[in-house]
């Protein structure tokens, strides 16, 4: 079957570094929590991941990665290491969001809605609310956002929601309060995942959303990130 | 010899950069996008901003100077990127890419440390100093005399225990209202000082040794400029006092390296080697000495993807990387390098 799918994706924005082939329906992953080491791990996973499903670079559709929301760092690693390969190999990019890809866990465990959550630090989380689609697969129900755990909310539909995200291990008291008795459990310890990446990115690869390897660019959703000076310099034109 | 093309690309700091060499046509391609004006908003580089431009303006410069070399990847024998010292964040975005390129094209990566990028840039020029020389690196990070034996053989004879000569020019400037960065603009306004009407010390000149300090020069301005009315006249004649101070203190220090290691070239890198006193009193000092001096062109001054290009065609023929790691380290002791 020449014309089966063939998509390579990592995700690097939180501790767990992995990376995903999807190949016609089957995953080959490899994951591993490895806190401020994606840079030493990422390449080596892609090439084993690779060799595993039989397959060389060349021979993708594309390569997916984890756009963000997330740690900065780790978000831009995805995002250059998906550009450098891309460009080199010629193929395009998929940029798809690591909320998304978390809340699939949760979606994959049986809720009907997911809120994902993760630590931004500085007392703050990356949400958004996620329902299936026909296939099961994350699909947005509100904006991703960046804000206080106390300040986060549920859509009005569907009526009960599970959680999930390193914001429940962060903030499980604040979130817990602000999201109400609608919250019916929650997962502190689940990171986003290549795998999840992988599928999220079959259906953007078929809806068309492929991009050009420069445009693989990170979602950071905090954009403010220096103190403009009082007063402009002296000399500043 | 087969035929060596470097892919090399450089984003430690403010500038991204990227450029072909080749060992038998010399560079072939370079391009650069300076991110001074992000930054002067802050009055100095940010080093997220920093790292969220360098992203976006990468992969754009690298398909501009493979156009502008006519190199197909095919071509090129290898890679090389600035893996540190520099900003974590923003060494990240060129190794990430730079590495991913290699590993996707199946070519060796190599990952050079900055600051032998520019000790080696002058061998970019057509009439190169041979081995061994003595280096005087002065840019806005830095402030060294190295010892250059050969490719990878290098001894730190001295260093700021401070502030950076290119760091203190800037600082200063900024004390006297001029933009940020404020090196150039400052050299500018000394033109116009009246010589000896303020004394500057020499820091750390009057004891032996080769370190050197200057963050008290940038408080003497300060202190100096506040016992003054802040005429156009007084900023110059401050700014030139500084400068006669900061460029004195490299050539007392660069002349008794001269002397102690017995070198015969100097090579002056990094930004504040634009500076036409600092290379008019240079000449001199060598001329008495009996030493030559070499600049790399003003371009290659400064941070630029050339010396590293150039780093790589000098470093691949002693082997590559080992494995498909993405390397960056912010900190990376020059001293430590072999080849
Ligand atoms: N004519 C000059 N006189 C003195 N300093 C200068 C001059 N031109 C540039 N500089 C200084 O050189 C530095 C930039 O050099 P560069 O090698 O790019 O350093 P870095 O990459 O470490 O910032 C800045 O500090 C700038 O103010």
């Amino acid at each position: 079957m020449s014309c089966a799918l063939k998509i390579l994706a990592i995700e690097t924005a939180s501790e767990q570094c992995s990376a995903a082939v999807w190949y016609d329906g089957t995953l080959y992953q490899q994951s591993q929590l490895a806190p401020r080491e994606h840079a030493r791990l990422i390449l080596p996973m892609m090439q084993a991941v690779l060799d595993e499903a039989g397959l060389s670079l060349s021979q993708l559709d594309a390569i997916a990665f984890g756009r963000g929301p997330g740690a900065f760092t780790g978000v831009r690693i995805a995002a250059s290491v998906a550009q450098g390969s891309a460009f080199a190999a010629d193929l395009p990019v998929l940029a798809i969001s690591s909320l998304a890809a978390l809340a699939q866990q949760g979606l994959d465990q049986g809720s009907r809605a997911v809120f994902a959550a993760t630590d931004a630090r500085m007392q703050e989380v990356y949400c958004a609310s996620f329902g299936a689609d026909a296939q099961g697969l994350a699909q947005p129900l509100t904006e991703e956002q960046v804000c206080s755990p106390q300040a986060v909310s549920l859509p009005v539909e569907p009526e009960r929601f599970s959680g999930i995200g390193s914001g429940f291990a962060s903030y499980p008291d604040a979130l817990r309060q602000a999201l109400g008795p609608r919250l019916t459990q929650y997962q502190p310890n689940a990171f986003a995942e290549a795998a999840c990446v992988a599928r999220l990115a079959v259906r953007a690869y078929h809806s068309g959303q492929q991009l050009p390897p420069e445009q693989a660019m990170p979602v950071y959703l905090r954009d403010h990130v220096a103190d403009p000076p009082k007063r402009p310099p002296l000399g500043y034109r | 010899m087969p035929n060596t093309r470097i892919l090399g690309i450089e984003t430690s700091c403010d500038e991204t950069a990227v450029a072909v060499y080749d060992h038998r046509q010399g560079l072939l391609a370079h391009v650069l996008h300076s991110q001074i004006d992000l930054h002067a908003y802050y009055g100095g580089v940010v080093p997220e901003l920093a790292s969220r431009d360098h992203i976006q303006r990468l992969l754009p410069l690298v398909r501009e100077a493979l156009s502008q070399a006519h190199t197909q990847p095919a071509e090129l024998s290898a890679i090389a990127y600035t893996a540190g010292p520099g900003l974590l964040g923003a060494l990240l975005v060129g190794a990430g890419v730079a590495r991913s390129l290699a590993w996707g094209w199946g070519l060796p990566a190599l990952a050079i440390h900055h600051l032998e990028g520019h000790l080696l840039a002058p061998l970019l020029e057509p009439d190169p100093p041979a081995f061994p020389f003595l280096c005087l690196l002065v840019s806005g990070g830095h402030t060294l005399l190295v010892d250059v034996q050969a490719l990878g053989v290098y001894r730190i004879l001295g260093e700021s225990i401070d502030d950076a000569a290119g760091e203190a020019f800037d600082k200063t400037a900024k004390l006297l209202g001029l933009g940020y960065p404020g090196g150039a603009a400052l050299a500018a306004l000394a033109l116009q000082g009246e010589p000896g009407r303020f004394s500057f010390p020499r820091p750390m000149t009057d004891r032996p040794g080769l370190d050197f300090s200057f963050s008290g020069l940038k408080t003497h301005a300060l202190t100096t400029l506040r016992g003054l009315a802040g005429t156009d006249q007084d900023r110059a004649d401050v700014a030139h006092a500084f400068e006669a101070a900061v460029v004195d203190t490299l050539c007392i220090k660069t002349r008794r390296a001269l002397q102690q290691i017995q070198a015969q070239r100097v090579v002056v890198a990094g930004g504040v080697g634009a500076n036409q006193r600092l290379r008019q009193q240079l000449a001199e000092l060598a001329h008495s000495e009996g030493a030559s001096v070499h600049y790399p062109r003003i371009a290659f001054c400064t941070d630029n993807a050339a010396m590293i290009a150039l780093a790589g065609c000098l470093r691949l023929a002693h082997g590559s990387d080992p494995d498909l790691s993405i390397c960056a380290q912010a900190r990376w002791d020059l001293s430590s390098l072999r080849v």
